[in-house]
């Protein structure tokens, strides 16, 4: 198939200029120059934060996979795997080991490991900060070589420049956003296109590399489900239109066999392998292309005539067999709890499954189906170049092209489902609109090349003396126009490379004699489409400085002169509970600042965004929902000494724990009964002002966020609800105020110890406690496929 | 509780002055005028004194013993002593002289000796004036020992109201200078007076040696109670022009305990009331043109700092995360370069670095600092000279791309305080040669890595060199090789082409016959010799068998060629024709009309078969 030599071979039947031959010479060359200066711009575009903000890590996640990583350059490899953590999740504590997705911990930890053997000092953390910019260099490279396989080098490269800077993924990838995601975009790519190179090569090699892969995959994100579904509904595609060949049988078998193997021994997989459903897509196809193979077998050695009688009788008994196993299955199936499915995948097949059923999963706001102006947001213009790349993958269709098809149909409905996946239609956007774009240029610049004088043959001589003149004319506009638009505000350099995949296809390709346009059709055209590619430039430059560079723990804001104020409230915090706690004091907030308090103030929390333990996190939402004496008992009963709550109304920080509260609320009252909903809202709606209900104003949460707050500015004004506060004036009987950030983003507070025993008093809050403690059920551990 | 150890205490210095008073006098010498002046404006307690010695025996004396109670004798951070010349405004202090620890026999064992060496024996009925400066580190008590958010901050100083000395003192004087005039209580003697902040205690005349009378000085003190419980400065030179200094805090707040609440609230509406006794900020003065500043912690970059510079100093003002209340605890690192010539000098073949001992900070009490040179890779022969004591240890650093690592010379003290910020020297050998070694690693490591490459590229790495596989690769090559001479050849058949159309459109132009006829006759020489060309590659590819399925296409593609060239000179020479007969331009069109169909049928076809070919 197209070997490296077609860039090369390509250009000589255009004409044997010498300047052209001498392009010949270099266009491996040259693409591999452009792959390069590919790889710094996916590099370099996700260093806004680094440069904006600091080289730190981001949000909440990252600060998980950070301590993990910390722990496994510290104490090893063996270590690393039974690691008991008793920082988290208090009483309980979290097996990290075998509930984590080892890939991204392991390969920044081998990074650092082999940096350091270099004696190259590079801290752990900024192994981790670079980790996800230099994976989406390799993503994008991925990106060429799967886009390679299907359209050749010339869409490879387009792809390859696009996916660099697509908003989508620089969202999960900037600098400090040390996340699964990072790497497994780059192990997804990568596992497809060794999948394609296998099923055009028919090497075995390759599927071993490509199982290798997969394994990669599994090792880094939950998201290799979508690998092990995708890749036998290709199969399935591909026997059922009749294009089964031993190189498909090549590409699936040995992934199927090997992957599985392999992704056995990742712990966190371990038999769901093959225990969850999520798997058995995999399984049925590979049943069915052998049986394939075995058809083909046979239909080789016998006559016509004998291989209908064959068929006759091996589908009656094939019917009755697979009736059998599809029966077997559908009963393991029906006998687990939750259908064999985890949580998060039945979100993708049945939308509304989470926001029904689980809320803890429906309060992260990332599961939430996106909304059109995302797609706008976070794959810009692809969305209107990906169409024009299915109809170019179209013709002809081949295994490859028919692959990514697929791939762009069941992403765009994953993507619809969750916001989170639209990082798994980003990479088939991009390969698509690199396919779309290659062509039209290919189209385009093939008619006005063909238009120009000693290439046209069939036109009068008249004509032609006339086109000849006014051809040149035109295409040296064009390239004036490119130099122009080069020359905009857009990074030089990008320009450049932009301009080169543009110009590539052309000579790589034969031409065709079909699709011709007129000549100043086409040169508006071309116009058209770099204007394009310039907006989508300057569209992600933009999203990649100010949409997505924020690390979110640190705020910043314009004052009025101009200047920057910084709101670094959650670390001073941090800080404050790390150095001026006890080592083993319990801290107790919602979870969503686990991972941080873990990580950064090195303190035991209650609940963690792992999210593993539905009851627990109920409890601590039952906690700051109570009211005080009761949210003191629970509190006190788990050890906790410190009660930490993030509150945004003095300086208008919009996310903070009272906009969460009604979610703890929820969660709280799924599993305890006595905690409703209803209780917290005025006539359905969500308010803390003076018309809120009694029991809203007297839970924890809001005392502990407006505690003398109305002291600031003496009506209790809140900047994010804007409104004034419903209850001004209160004391606190059972928790005392140890720490209070500078803009009161973060309020700290400590238990007070328990009273001088009054008979009867005591009694009475014991029996409530042991009420909480036992109407806890131990729900089984949700493993999370997504996480 | 803290009354009643205060009140030991100074039940223990009575039995002292006890224990003291039976001791026998050393030497003749007499203390003729003693005065002290205890400043107590930071949290650092520094006693100077002034001391007029006398001998007034008959041998000559060379080293005067001083003093201290061994409670204050182990928070004792700094001692130096000098020689006063001169009289009034003319004095002038010479020389630091040696103060060393003295262990003089049949001396109460509650005092710690030192003795001062004098530069010359002092003779009978000479006299001298020495100034003597102590510097104390937590010697000032926080009474109470916790208070809560809303508290004064009040301190408790002890020390004698006499000079406590082996000596007999004639005349002395005390005065004890405080930060604010708010005294809380203060011990009475006679002949005691306080102006504004200051305690005046004296004139006393003729005491014997040994006196000692406690005092007590109970205060508010606001100033920051910064202790660095320990410090690492690290300290590495590169001679490619840089001194990177890195120092690693952890500090506490010395002061009194905070207890209870902290509210925010208060400590920002009345800052001065409710948060009088935690300090803010710190201020670190750097030397001269340090670059590169930062600050940061463990879990960050910290914001609040500012830097302030100009030719004599570089301050930067650093803000903790948060305001440091009593016993509250933080830790964090800064960082500045600073250039190589200011600090690294070369004397006699010897390199050596003159720099500042301690922390940069004011007015910090550090309790134990690990200095760190790293001397570049490749120094020998190091020695360290300091102007006090230090612990000295040697250590391997691996830094960057280093191979033997780089010599650190590691200096350990515990109390330290601003005056022991000193310059000291590390005297080493280095080779700029050596400066060159990493750059010329990396050239080499890469270009090893190139030469491995082109060595990859160009050797046939195959196992078995005569396995069918491996030869009938090696064939496909030549085939693969064979058929793009082929495809050149065609193309250049094909641009000939070209030329003979493009001479025809001349020929409309111009109507020059000639030129035109001449242009088919180069034409067609070009073409037969390609043609020739053509022959033995064709001939090859029929004798390689792998060649099999692609040899009809590649006839296929060479017939056609033929057969369009024929067209095309048959047209060619229909035109001309058509021209010197000077037709019309219809007519020679319908003449042609049959023959360009064909032709641009053939052109299509072997575009065709060129892009079959190409795909194989």
């Amino acid at each position: 198939m197209a070997s490296p030599e077609s860039t090369i071979n390509g250009p000589t039947k255009a004409a044997g200029a010498d300047s052209k031959s001498l392009r010949n010479a270099f266009g491996g060359v040259i693409a591999f120059i452009i792959l390069v200066l590919i790889g710094v711009l996916a590099f370099s575009i996700r260093l806004f934060s680094v440069i904006k903000y600091e080289s730190v890590i981001h949000e909440f996640d990252p600060y998980f996979n950070y301590r993990v990583t910390q722990f496994l350059s510290k104490n090893g490899i063996y270590d690393f795997w039974n690691w008991f953590d008793d920082r988290t999740w208090y009483p309980l504590g979290r097996v990290i080991g075998g509930t984590v997705y080892p890939g991204l911990t392991l390969t920044a930890g081998t990074i650092w490991k082999v940096v350091n053997s270099l004696n190259i000092p590079l801290s752990v953390e900024t192994v981790c900060v670079f980790t996800a910019p230099i994976f989406s260099a390799f993503a994008s490279w991925a990106a060429y070589l799967l886009t390679k396989e299907v359209k050749g080098p010339g869409a490879g490269l387009t792809a390859a420049a696009l996916l660099a800077m697509v908003p989508s993924y620089i969202s999960r990838s900037v600098a400090g956003s040390y996340d699964n995601e990072a790497v497994a975009i780059f192990a997804l790519v990568f596992t497809f296109y060794l999948y394609i190179k296998t099923l055009n090569t028919g090497s075995l090699f390759y599927a071993t590399l490509n199982a290798l892969a997969y394994f990669y995959m599994v090792c880094s994100w939950g998201g290799y489900t979508f690998i092990i579904n995708l890749i036998p509904m290709h199969v399935l595609l591909c026997i059922v239109t009749g294009r089964y060949s031993s190189r498909l049988y090549i590409a699936y078998a040995p992934l199927v066999v090997l992957g599985t193997l392999l992704a056995a021994l990742v712990p966190v997989v371990g038999f769901n392998a093959v225990l969850t459903s999520e798997h058995f897509a995999s399984f049925l196809v590979f049943i069915i292309i052998h049986v394939v193979a075995l058809a083909y077998y046979i239909k080789g050695i016998l006559s016509p005539k004998m291989f209908k009688v064959a068929v006759t009788l091996v589908v009656s008994v094939g019917l009755a067999v697979c009736c059998a196993v599809i029966a077997i299955l559908i009963a393991v199936v029906a006998s687990s709890p939750t259908k064999g499915w985890s949580g998060r995948s039945l979100t993708l097949l049945d939308p509304t499954y989470a926001s029904k059923y689980i809320p803890i999963i429906a309060s992260v706001s990332e599961h939430q189906p996106p909304t059109w102006p995302s797609y706008f947001m976070d794959i810009n213009v692809l969305a209107f170049l990906v169409p024009a790349g299915i109809i170019a993958c179209f013709m002809p269709l081949s295994d490859s092209s028919s692959f990514v098809i697929l791939y762009i149909v069941t992403s765009v409905y994953f993507s619809g489902v969750m916001v989170r996946l639209m990082l798994v239609l980003a990479p088939a956007a991009c390969i698509l609109s690199g396919i779309a774009l290659s062509e039209a240029f290919n189209v385009l610049t093939r008619s006005i090349k063909f238009q120009l004088p000693g290439i046209a043959g069939n036109s009068t001589s008249e004509e032609n003396g006339s086109s000849s003149v006014v051809a040149p004319s035109d295409v040296s506009k064009t390239e004036k126009t490119e130099e122009v638009a080069k020359e905009k505000p857009v990074k030089k350099n990008r320009k450049k490379e932009k301009e080169n995949v543009e110009k590539k296809p052309t000579p790589s390709k034969t031409e065709r004699r079909l699709l011709v346009l007129p000549l100043e059709a086409s040169v508006i055209a071309v116009l058209l489409l770099v204007l394009l590619g310039a907006f989508y430039v300057v569209h992600c430059v933009w999203a990649a400085a100010e949409a997505y560079s924020a690390p979110s723990i640190v705020l910043t804001s314009q004052s009025n002169d101009g200047g920057l104020h910084v709101f670094d409230d959650f670390r001073e915090a941090y800080s404050w509970l790390s150095h001026n706690t006890d080592v083993d004091d319990k801290v107790a907030s919602w979870w969503d600042y686990g991972y941080q308090t873990t990580a950064m103030a090195n303190r035991t929390v209650l609940v963690d965004n792992n999210t593993w333990n539905n009851t627990h996190i109920a409890t601590v939402g039952t906690a700051m929902s109570s009211p005080e004496k009761q949210a003191w008992e629970i509190f006190h009963s788990l050890d906790v000494k410190y009660v930490l709550v993030v509150f945004g109304g003095l300086v208008g920080y919009p996310s903070d724990d009272i906009n969460k509260f009604l979610w703890m609320v929820r969660i709280g009252g799924g599993e305890f009964p006595h905690i409703k909903e209803p209780d917290y809202l005025r006539d359905g709606q969500y308010r803390i002002d003076a018309q809120a209900t009694p029991t809203m104003l007297n839970c924890l949460m809001y005392k502990l966020s407006y505690f003398r707050f109305v002291e600031t500015d003496g009506k209790g004004f809140d900047r994010v609800r804007r409104t004034e506060i419903g209850k001004k004036h209160f004391k606190l009987t059972h928790f005392e105020e140890v720490f209070t950030t500078h803009h009161w983003m973060v309020r700290i507070y400590k238990l007070k110890p328990p009273r001088n025993r009054i008979r009867g008093k005591t009694k009475k809050s014991k029996s409530s406690v042991r009420r909480s403690v036992s109407s806890k059920r131990d729900v089984k551990g949700k493993r999370n496929p997504w996480h | 509780m803290a009354v009643g150890i205060g009140f030991r205490r100074r039940l223990d210095f009575l039995l002292l002055v006890i224990a003291i008073l039976s001791a026998p006098v050393l030497s003749d010498l007499i203390l003729s005028k003693v005065e002290r002046q205890i400043d107590l404006t930071s949290q650092i307690a520094r006693i100077s004194s002034t001391i007029k010695a006398e001998n007034d025996g008959s041998s000559s004396v060379s080293e005067i013993l001083l003093a201290i109670p061994e409670l204050q004798a182990k928070n004792l951070a700094y001692l130096t002593a000098r020689v006063i010349e001169g009289k009034g405004k003319a004095r002038t202090s010479g020389l630091a002289l040696t103060v060393e620890p003295a262990n003089p026999k049949g001396m109460p064992p509650a005092l710690s000796f030192y003795s001062i060496v004098l530069p010359k024996p002092l003779a009978n009925g000479d006299s001298v004036t020495l100034d003597v400066l102590a510097a104390f580190t937590h010697s000032l008590r926080p009474f109470p020992e916790k208070i809560t958010q809303a508290d004064i901050h009040l301190v408790l100083f002890q020390d004698t109201g006499h000079y406590l000395s082996p000596y007999p003192v004639k005349v002395q004087s005390l005065a004890v200078k405080l930060p604010q005039a708010r005294i809380e209580s203060y011990t009475k003697l006679d002949n005691t007076k306080t102006l504004g902040s200051e305690i005046k205690y004296g004139p006393y005349e003729n005491l014997p040696p040994f006196s000692y009378s406690p005092i007590a000085i109970h205060f508010e003190a606001n100033q920051a109670f910064a202790v660095a419980r320990e410090l690492v400065r690290e300290i590495e030179i590169s001679h490619w022009g840089n001194v990177q200094v890195t120092e690693h805090y952890d500090i506490v707040h010395g002061g009194a305990m905070s207890k209870g609440e902290f509210s925010r609230l208060d400590y920002q509406s009345k800052p001065q009331i409710r948060g009088a006794s935690a300090f803010k900020h710190l201020v670190a003065k750097l030397p001269p043109r340090a670059h590169s500043i930062y600050y940061r912690d463990a879990i960050g970059n910290i914001s609040t700092s500012h830097v302030r510079g100009d030719s004599k100093k570089t301050e930067i003002l650093i803000e903790p995360r948060y305001p440091l209340f009593g016993g509250w605890r933080t830790a964090f690192t800064i960082g500045y370069g600073l250039p190589l010539h200011d600090f690294v000098f070369e004397s006699e073949g010897k390199r050596f670095l003159n720099i500042s001992f301690g922390s940069p900070m004011h007015d910090i009490v550090t309790d134990s600092i690990t200095l760190k040179v790293v001397l570049p890779e490749g120094s020998k022969y190091f020695s360290v000279s300091t102007p006090f004591a230090v612990q000295q240890e040697e250590e391997i650093k691996m830094s960057h791309l280093d191979i033997f690592g780089r010599p650190v010379v590691v200096l350990k003290k515990a109390n330290v305080v601003p005056e022991h910020n000193q310059f000291f020297q590390v005297y080493y050998k280095f080779n700029a040669l050596a400066m060159l070694m990493e750059p010329f690693m990396l050239i080499t490591g890469i270009f090893f890595l190139f030469v491995t490459c082109i060595v990859y590229v160009h050797v046939d790495l195959s196992i078995s060199k005569s396995s069918a596989s491996y030869l009938a690769k090696l064939q496909w090559d030549e085939v693969r090789a064979t058929v793009q001479q082929i495809q050149n050849i065609i193309n250049q058949c094909l641009s000939t082409h070209e030329k003979l159309e493009a001479s025809l459109r001349d020929l409309s132009r111009t109507g020059d016959v000639q030129a035109c006829k001449a242009a088919r006759k180069a034409a067609d020489g070009l073409l037969k010799e390609l043609s020739k060309e053509l022959k033995p590659l064709i001939a090859f590819l029929q004798s390689t068998p792998p060649a099999a399925h692609i040899l009809p296409k590649v006839e296929e593609l060479v017939a056609k060629e033929r057969e369009l060239q024929e067209r095309l000179m048959a047209k060619h020479s229909t035109i001309v024709d058509s021209y010197e007969k000077k037709l019309g331009g219809k007519e020679t069109e319908n003449r042609v009309a049959s023959v360009q169909q064909k032709i641009v049928a053939l052109r299509q076809d072997i575009e065709d078969l060129m892009e079959y070919i190409d795909e194989i």
